[in-house]
């Protein structure tokens, strides 16, 4: 009964915090004279982005621009969240390594960039780091050719010809023949105990009927488009800003150091016996960890690895003291320069805890598959 | 049963601190607008009975909620930039310094008497349209355009302080001097300006291709600039010659000799109060006609003396040109030019000859007589 009253009290006040808090926002709008309409998005920007994944010009309207800094980030969260899982559990393999010196450096590595804010860091990495490459017309060419200064990486563009199309069939072949051969291999190994290589055989699979493929089509299905230094920069080809490669270095490096301590937890939480047992069957270090330690301690990992995943989106806002167009400068600028804050700051909430939501129910998904099933 | 028990208790715990952390809120929520008869904002409401009658007050005042605030608060607040040199910087005391505090300063005289009655609030180019329409602060001078979007929007501009064009910074190696040489250039620039949205204009009309680099703060703008990420910077004129004499080597840096549009530089107060409005126009009057009529702080106290009706008027010694009925004192344009200076005063203070930031020419900033653009209606 009690219960009762406490649930029905403290809901009363979240709505009757929530019914203020329009309110206000609403009243102080109608006294101040500022428009809550969102018709202002269809509006030309006017302003240039440094970088869009989709082509956008001043001339676009505001909800183009805004669309692109959501794109943006976009890029930035997935690439980033999947450089950062690499890293995090090569840091934490690391860590547990019997190898001193591999230890101590992972443990330097976690320890250090943990404890320096990440506004710290992206200020480092644009300006310390990037800011600091050669000037464009003395840039490092690697082989490829790879360009690199201070305007950011400058490689060769794929662009597709009409064998493109007969090329992908092969490509699709290839992956078929590769998931079909692991299939029934794999059920073989377990049927029968002995080693099939399934995993190999299905790689060689995957990489070689692409490769075939690429000759026996008659013309490259792809050719190549080659950054050329003008008077000012290189146009064509394929670019990498260092506004984008700072970001995503610092969010890469930051994320990692805290996946990695998600990892370790997660590993040593699986206990002494299941790796001696493991090796006592004959499983080599690579399989133990593979087949045995993995399964067990992705349980304790994937929880507390969803809010790291968030963390790396959310913090990507960040990205406004470096020059990287997201989704949250672009958002500042409109508010700016079409003098509407709040809509623009309602868009901008709303896309981060769509984003934060979907990825939470994603990776619930994934938590869901991976638990011990109880009976 | 023990675990329930633990469940319980855990459960009360919660709603306890989530009700501490609630309640206030929502206190303090109804309490400030509570407390209405000793909000200054709203003399016309003199009780409250609810939560609810009196934030519409404002509304039905016809103006001076701005002045009664700042007059109750004993200080104008003021959005300033804090790292323009010449314009609005802090000196090695920590002090906020320029043409745009020193504007700030002159409004502080014009009603308290008193220059250092203002509390500034930095702001950066981004924040500056919010930070008005919220009333956060009571004026912005912080080289801000006057257009017309911004007119709308934003509040009231009292009258321009500085005719400024934007230019276009380029290395002296490079040997540009049109922007059809900048065709395919990487260009640095503030975000939240109107030289983002000119530099667009500037290139599409002549149908040239060009990449913005964006920051928000400024002082980031001009570090990639510098670096080497832009082959140029762009901004108002005044402002690329302010950050070319903070450089390294100003030498290697030029102003290219265009200009890409008006940028009238612009004090503004937010909308709503026209006696708020009229008063630091009547400031920026002030200052305008002192250095029209030679009166400035040096001989501020001897001018009272002088045969001219229209210095008399100025200094409050004969006559009035419309400052008692704004509240202000007879003789505040005493306190304004003895404390702060007249225009040209401010404006030598800081890009004279003898300035302590860097010196600029005048050029369209004379005042008309003199062939410039600046002028102020007659006190009368």
């Amino acid at each position: 009964m009690l219960q009762w009253v406490a649930q029905i009290v403290s809901a009363a006040l979240v709505v009757a915090f929530l019914v203020f808090f329009v309110r206000n926002v609403l009243r102080a709008a109608q006294v101040r004279g500022l428009s809550l309409s969102f018709d202002f998005m269809s509006q030309a920007a006017g302003f240039d982005l440094p970088e869009s994944p989709i082509s956008y010009t001043p001339a676009d309207s505001f909800g183009r621009a805004f669309l692109a800094g959501l794109l943006n980030t976009a890029k930035v969260a997935v690439v980033g969240v999947v450089l950062a899982t690499i890293v995090g559990t090569m840091a934490a393999l690391a860590r547990l390594s019997s190898n001193w010196l591999v230890a101590r450096l992972a443990s330097v590595y976690i320890e250090s960039i943990r404890n320096v804010p990440l506004l710290v860091q992206l200020f480092f990495w644009y300006f310390a780091v990037y800011q600091q490459l050669p000037p464009v017309r003395e840039s490092i060419v690697w082989p490829g050719p790879i360009y690199l200064s201070q305007r950011g990486l400058y490689t060769v563009a794929p662009v597709p010809t009409a064998n493109l199309l007969t090329w992908l069939g092969f490509v699709a072949a290839g992956l078929i023949l590769a998931v079909a051969a692991h299939v029934v291999l794999m059920r073989r190994q377990m049927r029968t105990g002995q080693d099939t290589h399934y995993a190999l055989i299905s790689f060689l699979l995957l990489v070689a009927l692409p490769a075939a493929g690429w000759f026996l089509v008659g013309d490259p299905p792809l050719l190549t488009d080659e950054p050329v230094l003008g008077k000012f920069n290189f146009t064509g080809g394929l670019r990498l800003t260092p506004e984008f490669a700072a970001l995503l270095t610092g969010l890469v490096v930051y994320t990692g150091a805290f996946t990695a301590e998600v990892v370790r937890a997660g590993i040593m939480a699986v206990s002494r016996g299941q790796f001696d047992a493991a090796r006592a069957l004959g499983l080599s270090s690579g399989q133990t960890l593979r087949l045995v330690v993995m399964p067990q301690a992705l349980r304790v990992i994937i929880p507390p690895l969803i809010s790291q995943y968030l963390n790396l989106t959310k913090n990507s806002s960040l990205a406004v003291a470096i020059g990287y167009p997201d989704v949250f400068f672009v958002g500042r600028t409109v508010i700016n320069q079409a003098g509407r804050a709040v809509p623009v700051f309602a868009m901008v909430m709303a896309v981060y805890l769509v984003a934060s939501l979907a990825t939470s129910a994603l990776m619930n998904v994934v938590n869901k598959r991976i638990q011990l099933v109880e009976r | 049963m023990v675990l329930a028990m633990e469940e319980i208790r855990m459960k009360k715990l919660s709603l306890l601190v989530f009700m501490l952390m609630v309640l206030p809120l929502v206190l303090a929520a109804c309490g400030t607008a509570q407390e209405c008869p000793q909000c200054p904002a709203c003399p016309e409401c003199p009780t409250c009975p609810t939560c609810e009658a009196c934030p519409e007050c404002p509304k039905v005042a016809a103006g001076g909620q701005i002045v009664a605030a700042v007059k109750a608060r004993g200080k104008v607040v003021c959005g300033v930039h804090t790292e323009l040199l010449g314009f609005g910087y802090l000196d090695p005391n920590g002090r906020n310094v320029g043409f745009d505090p020193d504007f700030c300063r002159a409004t502080a005289a014009a009603v308290f008497g008193n220059s250092e009655a203002v509390e500034f609030v930095p702001l950066t180019a981004a924040e500056r349209g919010p930070a008005l329409q919220t009333g956060e602060i009571d004026l912005l001078v912080r080289n801000c355009t006057w257009t017309s979007s911004r007119d709308v929007q934003w509040g009231n501009f009292v009258g321009v302080t500085f005719y400024d064009g934007q230019g276009m910074m380029v290395r002296k190696a490079s040997g540009d001097t049109t922007l059809e040489d900048l065709d395919g250039a990487t260009v640095c620039v503030t975000t939240g300006t109107t030289t983002e949205l000119n530099l667009a204009d500037a290139f599409r009309s002549r149908g040239l291709s060009f990449t913005a680099v964006t920051f928000e703060d400024t002082a980031s703008v001009y570090s990639a600039y510098e670096d080497g990420r832009c082959d140029a910077a762009t901004s108002d004129k005044s402002q690329l010659a302010a950050v070319r004499a903070g450089f390294a080597n100003p030498d290697d840096h030029v102003i290219m000799d265009i200009t890409m549009s008006k940028e009238p530089l612009t004090p503004v107060v937010p909308a709503g109060d026209d006696q708020w409005f009229d008063i630091v126009k009547l400031t920026l009057y002030v200052l305008i006609n002192a250095e029209e009529l030679g009166v400035n702080s040096a001989n501020v106290d001897a001018m009272k003396g002088d045969a001219n009706p229209s210095i008399k008027r100025l200094l409050g010694v004969e006559g009035s040109f419309g400052q008692e009925d704004l509240g202000l004192a007879t003789d505040f344009a005493v306190n304004v030019i003895k404390q702060v200076g007249n225009y040209g005063e401010i404006y030598n203070r800081y890009m004279g000859p003898d300035g302590l930031a860097f010196e600029l020419p005048r050029g369209q900033n004379e005042l008309w007589s003199d062939g410039g653009l600046i002028y102020a209606p007659p006190l009368r």
